[in-house]
């Protein structure tokens, strides 16, 4: 039986104007159904790429994905992506935003009053059914993410895929938004990757973290699996000893085994 | 029941105070805005009136002042609908019938002008081909292409018209070429994960995307089309703003002239403020 979704032996070389260059090699990954992975690693190092590929935004130059055993060749919505910067569209109300991906993702399966009833639902999921006839550039930063969510949500897709969701936040937005995503994760028990800098993020929300090195070349230097219970909360596990012991080998992986390349003065 | 009617009169009369109470502020802001944005304006015009007026009236003067020009074309001015055959009409119907070539040349511009904009500005291949050639013609002047269409279409409408969309269909073609290669790479991403197809990309994401781009566009072809055609009336002649300028040149008629000019500049000005407002209204969403 092989897992839910398999990520084996991809490479990914971009021709640059310079020579080509290898961005990704030998990535192996398997991941089950209802799992949250995070991936961290240094800026630059492919993380990205390595989404895109998931999402098929990217083709691989070498190896493949596949979801439920069937080769990843194009984008579709049974992998939604929710991009860093919300990529909401202007000129479309919040309603509208998610509208638009539930009549085109659910146009056979569900009449004209289920897909307005679904879509509602799924901005009341992120707690955003106040604001439905808002645009999105008359909402926060975290409102824009949550209704990002809400239209990946709302395409019922089989593995949710988070590139740095909440990278451009402040702390405490930051914050209100995981436990969101942690109460929802536990209530549909998607299948997640999530991209993320910030390594308390990383342990809090994942059941794995996928640790990448640098580039070029990079590729997951190791897997670490976070044994805490769920519901989690993160006053309770400020002092909890898997908690630390978790931090504790992400930070000796990023800064002293795989430091940032260091930026040469000019 | 006495009692209660008294307490709703007076409670009427406080709130009869209360609107008036409210609006004194906005009548006042309205005065000032008024004061601020018209007055000016205004009070320049007059200035160069009364400048013109001094400069104009000595004997020697060519030009007529703008008291001569009143009373020279206070007939065109009060019946701008006189028709009496032939070329000798009121001011509206050269006006109409400029605007009418205008509004043709115009529509074939920004048709054909939006149709090659997303062409180039979505295949890289159609970009390579066409943009080197469009930098080109797009430097050729509006007049030099009448007689090359006059001798194409043999009759002065049509050729007026081609002269018209070739001078504004330039700035229609890159602006909105612009747009399409600005649509953020996001949006891209967004249509593909949701599988929109070519049709539903073009109208949900391409088109609005690209509508504030394409309306800078228009607008600067509105105003190059406005500029071409009175240049090319004064050629091919007939009924037309440009050709009643000319007319009056032939006959020594400076106040009809200057008149002319004024409604051209009016008429200039309302076509862009109309391109503004439609702009305004489709696409009207501020980018962030
Ligand atoms: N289309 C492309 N062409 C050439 N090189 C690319 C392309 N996309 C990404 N790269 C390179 O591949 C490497 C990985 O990029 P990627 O965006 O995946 O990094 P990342 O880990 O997501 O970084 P960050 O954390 O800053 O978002 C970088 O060195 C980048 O310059
Ligand atoms: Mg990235």
């Amino acid at each position: 039986m092989s897992a839910y979704l398999s990520i084996s032996n991809v490479g990914m070389t971009f021709k640059g104007a310079n020579g080509p260059f290898i961005a990704l090699r030998e990535i192996e990954l398997e991941i089950n159904s209802g799992e949250f992975v995070a991936l961290i690693g240094h800026s630059g190092c492919g993380k990205s790429t390595l989404l895109n590929i998931v999402a098929g935004l990217t083709r691989a130059t070498t190896g493949g994905v596949l979801l439920q055993g069937k080769e990843v060749s194009d984008p579709g919505p049974d992998r939604a992506v929710v991009f860093q910067n919300h990529s909401l569209l202007p000129w479309l109300t919040v309603y509208d935003n998610v509208k638009l991906a539930v009549d085109k993702v659910h146009s056979k399966t569900k009449n004209k009053a289920e897909r307005d009833a679904w879509t509602r639902h799924n901005l009341a999921l992120v707690g955003m059914d106040h604001a439905l006839d808002k645009r999105p550039q008359e909402i926060s930063g975290g409102m824009k993410q949550r209704v990002g969510i809400a239209r990946a949500l709302a395409m019922e897709p089989k593995v949710l895929l988070l590139d740095e969701p909440f990278g451009a936040l402040d702390a405490l937005t930051r914050a209100t938004l995981q436990d969101t995503v942690m109460e929802l994760h536990a209530k549909l028990n998607n299948t997640v990757i999530m991209i993320t800098h910030d390594v308390d993020e990383a342990v809090l929300l994942s059941d794995r973290v996928v640790m990448m090195t640098n580039g070029p070349a990079a590729t997951i230097g190791e897997v670490l699996n976070v044994n805490l219970a769920r519901p989690r909360n993160r006053l309770a596990l400020a002092t909890d000893p898997e908690y630390t012991r978790c931090r504790q080998q992400i930070l000796e992986f990023l800064y002293a085994r795989h430091r940032a390349p260091a930026v040469h003065a000019a | 029941m006495a009692v209660k009617t008294d307490v709703l009169s007076k409670a009427d009369m406080g709130g009869g105070e209360s609107i008036l109470a409210a609006l004194a502020p906005r009548v006042i802001g309205g005065l000032k805005h008024a004061a601020t944005r018209v007055l000016p304006p205004v009070m320049f015009l007059a200035l160069l009136l009364t400048i013109w007026e001094i400069a104009c009236s000595s004997p020697g003067a060519t030009l007529p002042p703008p008291s001569t020009v009143l009373s020279d074309t206070w007939e065109l001015i009060i019946d701008p609908f006189f028709d009496k055959g032939g070329l000798n009409k009121g001011m509206f119907w050269h006006l109409a019938s400029s605007l009418q070539r205008v509004a043709i040349g115009f529509a074939i511009a920004a048709a054909v002008g939006i149709g090659l904009g997303v062409l180039i500005g979505q295949s890289t291949l159609a970009f390579r081909g066409l943009d080197p050639i469009f930098q080109v013609l797009r430097t050729v002047p509006p007049l030099a292409w009448l007689p090359l269409s006059l001798a194409a279409f043999r009759h002065a409408d049509p050729s007026a018209i081609f002269v018209i969309a070739i001078t504004a269909v330039w700035p229609i073609i890159l602006n909105t070429a612009v747009g399409i290669r600005n649509i953020p790479q996001d949006y891209r991403n967004v249509s593909r994960v949701l599988r929109l197809n070519g049709f539903e990309f073009f109208f949900k994401v391409m088109l609005p995307a690209t509508v504030p781009f394409m309306f800078t566009g228009l607008k600067i072809g509105i105003g190059l089309s406005w500029l071409a055609i009175v240049a090319a009336e004064m050629l091919i002649g007939g009924v037309g703003i440009g050709f009643f300028i000319w007319d009056a040149w032939n006959s020594s008629l400076i106040s009809e002239i200057i008149l002319a000019l004024i409604y051209v500049g009016l008429v200039g000005f309302m076509l862009d403020r109309l391109i503004g407002f439609i702009g305004n209204r489709v696409g009207g969403y501020s980018s962030q």
